[in-house]
């Protein structure tokens, strides 16, 4: 039986409270820190843990923190990304209200490997309840020494400020964040220069996800070895799962990574609804290419899923099951998209418009033939031509709905309607 | 606290007076309970930005709304862990008993309606967002429950959020 770690305070009452936090151990890894490891050691040690972001991308989270410059006169920054938009996800809600000290230890910890003094938590407007739940931690952390000038005795200097987004899907992109950060519309940036060199305000800035972050106290507590001894080892440790759609248990999971999507699916979250079948699994929030039923043996962790043609993105996992149209969700991914696209190039502003509608047509049954030729000519357009992933996300999730799918999108151009409805 | 003291208070956190637009931006319309353009330059000039920075932040994000919205806002996400889970008929049904279409509000100004983008919230597909607070798991008896409870607190509330549901665990 796998014993949660970063979901341990989740389910207790008061989990969010400093006291609680501090009863399971809480703020002992940044006691020992402070005490024990200068920064350099504490980016190596996040280096043998081979953590990667959980934001989605899956970098290595020590080899982010060492491009970071030793020295110079420009002040160096933290950034969180709890904007948390990818469909699908909600682990990083969860954390910040029912166990917000865990997110700030990690920052702490974090902050003092690389060097920064100052850290913005972006994090989504609707949130308001995790939002206050970290204001209200924020405070307590800083009453007790936690946060605030000369931490624990040391001469570490650190402060946590809020930022809050205001409902734009692109501010998960690290560079656009960072010109949300700005007080600008959120658009990417071109890289390089990378953030880690030039990020918030031209000065050298590291942006790790909510969850990544929540995993650093453990490794300096637990140590690296314990990190990597759980699942694969070029992508280990403890994940959270997110699990919703048809299926009979949607919620939060945490297991090792790498177990298989059909236990996670079929026993955790305990299978399809009553008289039905699972068709598919979206396995990483919409961006990630959905699998059909007979690839559920895929392991959830990075490399695993990328094999298969996947990803595992942000491990919102959406279950689809035989009641439901595949044209119509393919749809209401790209109109999503299509929505969030901020606008800056051409391949995703103006070709998203035209994938929806087309697939707005194939769905109401006025497809014609071509259409699907059409969508495949499109979704290779914009596949690597956009600025960033959000393009990317959206042709890799069409085409694998074509692929798989394919035969549903003939049936509506056939049939000239709908075959669910 | 005034407006403009809350904003200044804001502000502190950043090096740079551009970046608490947003913030600013946030305090403005809890406020005013939208952004239309008097309350924008007011903005600009508490912080001494140019004006058009909070323009384009005011129409960029979706959050922030330059005419005015109901006194409840409805937020009923229809994204694809909410669509799987019934949001369309639930979208159905409030556009019937509420008599207006989604975009809308209701001639008494009590209600806007509004489909949004994934709430983060899919384990209680479907949700919906009304001024702070999420209501998941939603039906439409429970739809019709929540609408009711919204009208009798109205008499009730001064400010454009009703009270704010505690947390599990609190």
């Amino acid at each position: 039986m796998y014993e949660p770690v970063l979901l341990k305070n989740v389910e207790v009452a008061n989990g969010h409270l400093l006291s609680t936090y501090e009863a399971g151990g809480g703020y002992q890894a940044l006691r020992k820190v402070l005490g024990e490891y200068t920064p350099g050691e504490v980016v190596e040690l996040v280096k043998q843990s081979n953590l990667r972001g959980r934001g989605g991308a899956g970098f290595p989270t020590g080899m982010k923190w060492s491009f970071v410059p030793k020295g110079g006169d420009k002040p160096k920054y933290l950034c969180c990304n709890a904007d948390e938009g990818e469909p699908g996800t909600f682990k990083d809600r969860i954390i910040m209200e029912r166990d917000p000290h865990q997110l700030i230890e990690g920052l702490a910890v974090s902050g003092y490997a690389i060097g920064a003094e100052i850290a913005y938590v972006y994090i989504r407007g609707e949130y308001v309840a995790a939002i206050r739940r970290l204001e209200q931690a924020i405070a307590e952390a800083h009453e007790k020494g936690y946060l605030g000038k000369g931490i624990l005795g040391s001469d570490f200097n650190f402060t946590v400020h809020i930022h809050c987004g205001a409902g734009a899907y692109i501010c998960g992109e690290e560079t656009a964040m960072l010109e949300s950060l700005e007080g600008k519309r959120a658009q990417p940036r071109l890289k390089p220069p990378f953030p880690a060199v030039a990020g918030l305000y031209a000065s050298p800035t590291v942006i790790n996800n909510v969850e990544t972050l929540a995993c650093v106290p453990h490794i300096v507590t637990r140590g690296a070895a314990w990190f990597r001894g759980i699942g694969p080892d070029k992508s280990p440790g403890p994940k959270l799962y997110c699990v919703s759609g048809q299926v009979k248990k949607p919620g939060l999971y945490e297991l090792p990574m790498g177990i298989p999507l059909k236990e996670l699916v079929e026993e955790h979250a305990g299978g399809a609804l009553p008289g039905r079948k699972i068709k598919a699994v979206i396995p990483g929030g919409v961006s990630a290419p959905v699998i059909p039923e007979h690839g559920l043996e895929v392991g959830m962790d990075f490399d695993s899923l990328a094999a298969a043609g996947s990803m595992l993105g942000s491990a919102g996992v959406i279950v689809v099951d035989d009641t439901t149209c595949m044209v119509k969700v393919a749809t209401r991914i790209i109109e999503f998209f299509h929505h969030e696209s901020c606008g800056k190039c051409t391949p995703c502003r103006e070709g998203l418009n035209w994938v929806v509608k087309v697939l707005r047509r194939i769905e109401a049954g006025e497809g014609a033939p071509g259409d699907l030729e059409q969508l495949d000519m499109l979704c290779k357009g914009i596949f690597g031509n956009t600025f960033c992933a959000l393009g990317d996300g959206a042709a890799m999730g069409l085409r694998a709905a074509l692929k798989h799918f394919r035969e549903e999108f003939v049936a509506h151009i056939e049939e000239r309607r709908c075959p669910f409805h | 606290m005034s407006m403009r003291e809350k904003i200044e208070q804001a502000a502190a956190a950043y090096p740079d007076q551009r970046s608490a637009i947003m913030p600013a931006l946030v305090i403005a319309q809890k406020e005013h309970g939208h952004l239309p353009g008097p309350v924008l330059e007011e903005v600009a000039d508490i912080l001494g930005v140019e004006r058009i920075w909070v323009y384009e932040l005011a129409t960029f994000y979706t959050l922030f709304h330059t005419e005015p919205v109901g006194m409840y806002h409805l937020q009923l996400c229809d994204n694809v862990s909410c669509m799987l889970c019934g949001s369309e008929k639930l979208l159905a049904h409030l556009e019937t008993v509420l008599g207006i279409r989604k975009g809308d509000s209701t001639a008494d100004g009590l209600f806007t309606l509004s489909t949004v983008e994934c709430l983060g919230a899919c384990e209680m597909a479907p949700v919906m967002q009304v001024g702070d607070d999420y209501h998941g798991d939603l039906d439409v008896a429970r739809l019709d429950a929540l609408l009711d409870s919204l009208r009798a607190a109205v008499g009730r509330v001064t400010g454009v959020e009703h009270v704010a549901q505690p947390l599990p665990g609190e």
